[in-house]
């Protein structure tokens, strides 16, 4: 509602600026008038772009700028169309083709049709990545995608519905596109789209809503901080009897939350953590309920690493937000096939913190340059154990340095083990290690690895404030 | 705000008021075709409102039961109950819900009612107002068959007239079919329906015919789209004597909409407004 009012309100100056510049005029407005609204133009693309202005289109970074064009030599039922030539996989120029069609002035109001259609084909059968409206590069606020929309080599009618119309009264976001190479072996392959146009077909069925993949999902969060929703999806049956998904900017639901004095849900399906509790998130869309639910536990207030107070200049740090870090190759390098570490990195407040879960073993490496240490003499590591602490713990922290050669392997490495048993540690709060560094040869530092050693048993804990002083 | 979504309404009314003005003119304009005999059927004689919370009336109404032989002669999928479950009245509709669920045997719930013995006519207007269910595999139906009896006539000789056939995979079509001696199953002799800008499960739509001596005429809402008449079929003619009874169901399944598959929602609801026939006010 609150975002509904604000861009209300844009159309008023809007309105009142077409106000002023008519008065200036030589004729007065009469009673009778009527403000315009935004322009409803159906057409995107027929022979030529249509009302888009000079400044339309916009390559995705990384993909092949010049792979849009006109194509004069073939059309659907015309003679032109638009060309899309994904380029090979080896392109300098870029592996893949993809850009949005952004209306280059005012928005149009699409609140009157209920899907975008187009005929297309492709130079040989292939399923189109993404393809979809709604991105305009500013708030992608009503982004809509259809994913793997097979192609074949004669022109077909696709239809992309619209999952609820009436939030489309300024929208720029025309229509947009991303196709690689991963299903033709890296080779190119082009399409042609035509008649691309908004329609009211109204043979659309009824939208069929889903969050979270229709599942009922628990998640835990911490008090004052926040989350956002996962990108919902809508399936319509076309005309054709065939159903088609749409992923949807949760934008255009309405989120509600069961307890909203514990979570409360904001626009764009973002939610705050406001007491401790549990609340149950739904949606549903144009007055459709969605199936599936989002259970948020708030668990109380996170409790942060104490801040570093060592003197920056004294410091290498490897993960801190207190310090700035060296160049790190990885925080988890997942060494197949034995570790089974996974990471769940989040950020609070501004903090960032290392979470490992599944734990075995995981590794830091900084080799590119690697570290030297000549002139320190401490590690220090933040550690929360949340939960319990595991029946058994025993952990091990190994420093390794590359040695000469400043690689990994290569018979001049040597490693400093340091040993962390269950009377150091403590669960549901920081603890700060301070181990003296008594490494010999300390000028090629490039890895700190952390293990569950004697069939521990700990699987998720967090690290904070990596550094050597 | 405000001022924004009157101007709009405005727009629509004139918008609406117009296209009124349209329609009359065309249907002022439209000549009767000289082969087609009009009918004035406009004496209320028996209807059904649905407007009576619960089950469905037993006065008007008998349910079928089981799967009958071979899945209803079409080796259907459902086992039709009369459990509130599956048929029922509700905020003045009926609704008919087929569901997947085992039972007796059968992978799917449905419900088939019929007015065989409590109402029964020959010739009149059968009309009802009904928002279809859809989906691959389901096949709702409004149609009449004719008296058997008591079982010294059979199907085809009895005669059947399907007012609205559909199957759940085209969301835009429906079917008007007769049946008879000489032109049943395969051979039945009838004509789609085609919504255009609309599909039949997303609102209601009125199914009907004006069915008198040697015609019947078939409409969806204001469209009259079929007349058939004895020279339209390769058969005996079985319309004119013996009443029928009206039946409304939702099969699952069967030789004639294909099986459900995965992209199926269960389950899936017919919903009936009314059901009213009316008689010749000359007759």
């Amino acid at each position: 509602m609150k975002n509904l009012k604000f861009i209300y309100t844009k159309n008023t100056l809007f309105l009142a600026l077409i106000f002023i510049v008519t008065v200036s005029c030589e004729r007065d407005l009469s009673d009778e008038v009527e403000f315009a609204t935004l322009g409803n133009t159906a057409e995107v693309f027929t022979d030529s772009p249509i009302g888009l202005g000079s400044d339309f289109y916009f390559p995705f970074l990384g993909s092949k700028l010049t792979a849009w064009t006109v194509d004069d030599n073939e059309g659907y039922e015309s003679q032109s169309s638009m060309r899309i030539d994904v380029p090979n996989a080896n392109d300098p120029e870029g592996n893949y083709a993809g850009a949005i069609f952004r209306v280059d002035g005012a928005g149009r109001d699409l609140t009157g049709y209920d899907a975008l259609t187009f005929w297309a084909k492709a130079s040989q059968g292939v399923n189109i990545g993404e393809l979809g409206f709604g991105q305009d590069f500013l708030e992608n606020k009503y982004q809509v995608t259809i994913q793997n929309t097979s192609f074949g080599t004669n022109w077909t009618k696709y239809i992309i519905p619209i999952p609820d119309p009436s939030k489309l009264f300024d929208e720029r976001g025309m229509f947009w596109y991303s196709a690689g190479t991963q299903e033709t072996g890296g080779f190119g392959y082009a399409f042609w789209i035509d008649d691309l146009k908004f329609e009211k077909l109204g043979t659309i069925g009824i939208p069929r809503p889903k969050i979270y993949e229709g599942g009922d999902v628990n998640s835990q969060g911490f008090l004052d901080t926040s989350g956002v929703v996962e990108t919902p999806s809508v399936t319509f049956n076309l005309p054709s009897g065939v159903d088609q998904t749409v992923t949807a900017a949760s934008s255009y639901f309405d989120w509600t939350s069961s307890e909203p004095s514990i979570v409360a849900v904001r626009d764009f399906g973002e939610f705050e953590m406001i007491s401790i509790g549990t609340s149950v998130i739904t949606a549903s869309l144009a007055g459709e309920q969605a199936t599936g639910s989002l259970s948020v536990e708030v668990l109380g207030e996170f409790n942060f690493a104490p801040t570093p107070t060592q003197d920056p200049a004294d410091v290498i740090s490897i993960f801190s937000d207190a310090y700035t870090n060296v160049p790190v190759d990885f925080y988890n390098g997942f060494w197949e096939p034995y570790q089974t570490t996974l990471s769940a990195d989040f950020v609070i407040g501004g903090d960032n913190i290392l979470s490992y879960t599944d734990f075995n073993f995981v590794g830091n490496q900084f080799a590119n340059p690697t570290v030297d240490a000549t002139n320190i003499s401490n590690l220090h590591v933040d550690m929360f154990i949340p939960n319990e602490l595991p029946s058994l713990f025993d952990f091990l922290i190994s420093v390794v340095d590359f040695g000469a050669d400043g690689v990994d392997g290569g018979g001049d490495d040597t490693r400093q083990q340091i040993f962390v048993t269950a009377s150091d540690v403590e669960a549901g709060t920081w603890i700060s290690f301070d181990f003296p560094i008594t490494l010999a040869n300390r000028d090629h530092l490039g890895l700190i690895i952390y293990e569950n050693i004697n069939f521990a048993t700990l699987s998720n804990f967090y690290l904070d404030n990596i550094y050597f002083y | 705000m405000n001022k924004t979504i009157k101007i709009k309404k405005m727009n629509k009314i004139v918008v609406f008021m117009s296209f009124l003005l349209v329609a009359l003119l065309v249907t002022s304009s439209c000549a009767t075709d000289d082969n087609q005999t009009v009918a004035t059927f406009t004496e209320l004689v028996w209807q059904d409102e649905f407007d009576t919370e619960g089950t469905v009336n037993p006065e008007n109404w008998t349910h079928e039961i089981g799967t009958g032989t071979n899945g209803w002669g079409n080796n259907e999928l459902e086992y039709y109950t009369d459990r509130s479950e599956n048929a029922t009245v509700q905020n003045g509709l009926l609704v008919i819900s087929a569901k997947n669920e085992e039972f007796n045997g059968s992978s799917y719930t449905s419900a088939r009612i019929i007015t065989k013995g409590k109402f029964e006519q020959t010739h009149g207007r059968f009309e009802a107002r009904i928002k279809l269910p859809s989906g691959q595999g389901i096949w709702p139906a409004f149609w009449l068959l004719g008296d058997d009896s008591n079982g010294s006539e059979v199907w085809p000789q009895i005669g059947e007239i399907d007012i609205m056939e559909n199957v759940g995979d085209e969301p835009t079509k429906i079917f008007g079919t007769v049946h008879g001696p000489g032109y049943s199953g395969g051979e039945s002799i009838g004509k789609p329906y085609e919504l255009q800008n609309d599909r039949f499960d997303t609102g209601f739509h009125v199914f009907g015919i004006e069915w008198g001596q040697n015609y019947i005429n078939y409409y969806v809402d204001d469209v009259l789209y079929n007349q058939i008449t004895p020279d339209d079929v390769t058969g005996e003619w079985v319309f004119n004597d013996g009443p029928f009874y009206i039946i409304l169901n939702v099969a699952v399944g069967g030789s004639y909409p294909g099986s459900p598959n995965a992209s199926t929602v269960f389950p899936q609801n017919m919903l009936v407004d009314y059901v009213r026939v009316y008689k010749n006010s000359n007759n």
